[in-house]
């Protein structure tokens, strides 16, 4: 009897174990940024293909960098991550690249997310949402649209303590590197030195440094004017409609975020199925209604509320627009001056 | 005893050891280290003036943090010991009921509060005390108050603990023998609670000066202290030898800090005793 227990016991757990191996097999571990996708995203995914999903958040470019140099990508299938970040996996090989084959949707992409400066052809990455920086303000409080990355590295007298910055590095400099007319990818120590120089000037004149809160200072009235992406300026937009964005005339850059497939993927088949999943047009729609981003996907942009265009004036640029800005690029062996750099601003008086 | 060794050893000695490594290595390009290369340029870097302002600075604001804890915690931990023993512990339960709510939650509540628009300028407007808003966010004066705020009761359980253990035959003697009462809270009671002194303020500092999330959000990230320094290195700027070198020189502040703090606590025992 005690014998008989003992083997069913033991049967019992070999069951158990080989069931979670079988559903281990059959799962897909997504690490992507919170809210970034639709919350019943496992549910679609499940019910369109059996597979079923794992969703991990990432806060950061960095934290899921960091998880992902240190486990070589171990236990992760799919990444969301922005377009330099996608660069340094490719370089450093722990993505793999993309079968176009097994990804029909991919067809539903505007042809110009197919050109991209950081992965032409989409080799190793496939674009998610893309969009621009520039200035998000308060056109009912500011007397004059302001025009130049100088308005908020310079700021008029009654601007001052009234402006908030990015802080998250890359950013940061490229709003000092596009008011001199230079590459938003520059590591050359001199131009570092002197942006480094402007940027400490511009800080005594800020009211903070804000990445995630920027555009509810401006609808408290907290800011007047703040650097900002345009879909987070678009959130600002929706509570008020006097909130209007601008690119300053000196450019942009153009931020694309991107989905990867781990090189360590045990199941790049699910993979490959999932991205095909997330770029149909039903997602491309959620995306641009819900997170208020411009999507390269067309179906998805073709799909929306055409009166959003008219509310939020920045979702109607067209992908060649956004294609005449430069993209931030991996920096590679220039990220060691690069990043020295921002923390002596951050670390200045 | 081996589970606490064990203890000391993995979440101590272990992470300890593997800061004091990586100081001498330099970065990979994409974080991480790179073996191949010994270096002292961190350390040299860490005693770089634009640093060591930061180290400066954040000892200035974590002192005063200490000192406005001390003013408001030992009269608060003096008026709960001094309360009927009934209500004492339900007082000592009031000074830690904002610790049930998260910190950032608490952190972000001050912000609404001392924001241009927010709730105290509005008030202050409204009432026609003033005719702009007081700039008391994104300050030091911001941070001071939020590490205030938040540590102030550690120093109100410390002090209370050190009064709760006094014997009041000391305070009764003394009064017996002439001494006022502000001669006997200066030279009796003061001195033989200063074991609880030094445990709060010590508490306050090194949390204080570690601290990144109050001078980032307070602070509006304008100004760094080393626990914003020690973060970026790590999850911005991807310099762990560096941050591993900034992390080395604040354990080796605090350690020294402990260890007067735990010098102090001896002597009062041993004044006890004698």
């Amino acid at each position: 009897m005690k014998f008989k227990g003992l083997v069913a016991a033991a049967l019992g757990a070999g069951l158990l174990m080989s069931g979670s191996i079988a559903a281990h097999a059959e799962t897909l571990v997504i690490s992507n940024w919170d809210g970034y996708m639709p919350a019943d995203m496992a549910e679609k995914f499940k019910a369109a293909t059996g597979i079923d999903l794992e969703i991990s958040v990432h806060a950061t470019n960095e934290e899921i960098m960091g998880k992902v140099t240190a486990s070589g990508g171990e236990g992760y299938d799919v990444l969301f991550v922005s377009s330099p970040f996608a660069e340094a996996l490719n370089k450093l090989g722990l993505i793999q690249n993309i079968d176009h084959a097994k990804v029909p949707n991919l067809a539903n992409l505007y042809p110009e997310a197919n050109q991209l400066q950081h992965d032409p052809g989409n080799v190793f990455s496939v674009p998610y949402t893309w969009g621009t920086t520039g200035l998000c303000y308060r056109s009912d409080v500011m007397k004059a649209e302001p025009s130049s990355w100088n308005d908020l590295l310079k700021p008029a007298d009654d601007l001052k303590g009234k402006i908030t910055m990015l802080s998250t590095d890359r950013w940061l400099m490229a709003a000092g590197f596009l008011a001199n007319g230079m590459s938003v990818n520059t590591t050359d120590q001199g131009s570092l030195d002197k942006v480094r120089d402007e940027l400490i000037a511009a800080k005594r004149d800020l009211l903070a440094y804000d990445d995630t809160t920027f555009y509810s200072k401006l609808v408290s009235g907290e800011a007047t004017m703040v650097h900002a992406w345009d879909g987070w300026c678009n959130y600002g937009i929706a509570e008020k409609p006097e909130i209007k964005y601008v690119i300053p005339k000196e450019g942009s850059d153009l931020w694309v975020d991107s989905i990867v497939i781990t090189r360590a993927s045990k199941n790049p088949d699910a993979a490959h199925k999932f991205i095909d999943f997330v770029l149909n047009a039903d997602n491309g729609k959620w995306v641009v209604e819900n997170i208020m981003y411009k999507s390269p996907n067309k179906a998805g942009m073709d799909a929306i509320d055409p009166s959003m265009l008219t509310s939020y004036p920045n979702m109607a640029m067209t992908p060649a627009e956004l294609l005449k800005y430069e993209q931030l690029r991996d920096l590679g062996d220039g990220m060691k001056a690069f990043s020295k750099t921002v923390s002596e601003i951050m670390a200045a008086k | 005893m081996a589970p606490g060794l064990l203890w000391l050893g993995v979440l101590m000695v272990v992470p300890c050891l593997l800061i004091l490594v990586l100081m001498f290595y330099e970065r990979g390009i994409y974080g991480g280290i790179d073996w191949n290369v010994v270096t002292t340029e961190n350390i040299r870097r860490a005693f770089d003036p634009l640093y060591l302002t930061i180290f400066f600075d954040s000892a200035q604001i974590a002192g005063l943090a200490t000192i406005f804890a001390l003013l408001i915690g030992y009269p608060a931990a003096y008026a709960i010991s001094k309360a009927p023993a009934e209500r004492q512990t339900a007082l000592l339960f009031l000074a830690i009921l904002p610790f049930w709510t998260n910190y950032l939650i608490r952190t972000y509540a001050w912000i609404v509060l001392l924001n241009p628009a927010g709730l105290i300028n509005n008030l202050l407007v409204g009432l026609g005390l003033i005719s702009a808003p007081l700039p008391i966010l994104y300050n030091e004066f911001a941070v001071i108050l939020g590490l205030v705020y938040n540590y102030t009761p550690f120093v109100i359980l410390a002090i209370y603990s050190a009064l709760q253990k006094l014997d009041p035959a000391y305070a009764e003697a003394s009064r017996d023998l002439g001494a006022s009462a502000m001669t006997t809270f200066w030279r009796v009671t003061l001195p033989l609670t200063a074991s609880g002194v030094a445990a709060g303020a010590v508490f306050v500092f090194v949390l204080s000066i570690g601290n990144f999330v109050t001078p980032d959000l307070l602070g509006g990230g304008k100004f760094q202290m080393v626990g914003n320094l020690i973060y970026d290195q790590f999850l911005s700027a991807r310099d762990w030898p560096f941050g591993a070198t900034l992390s080395a020189l604040l354990i080796a502040i605090m350690m020294i800090l402990l260890f007067v703090q735990a010098l102090t606590a001896s002597r009062a025992r041993g004044d006890q005793h004698a």
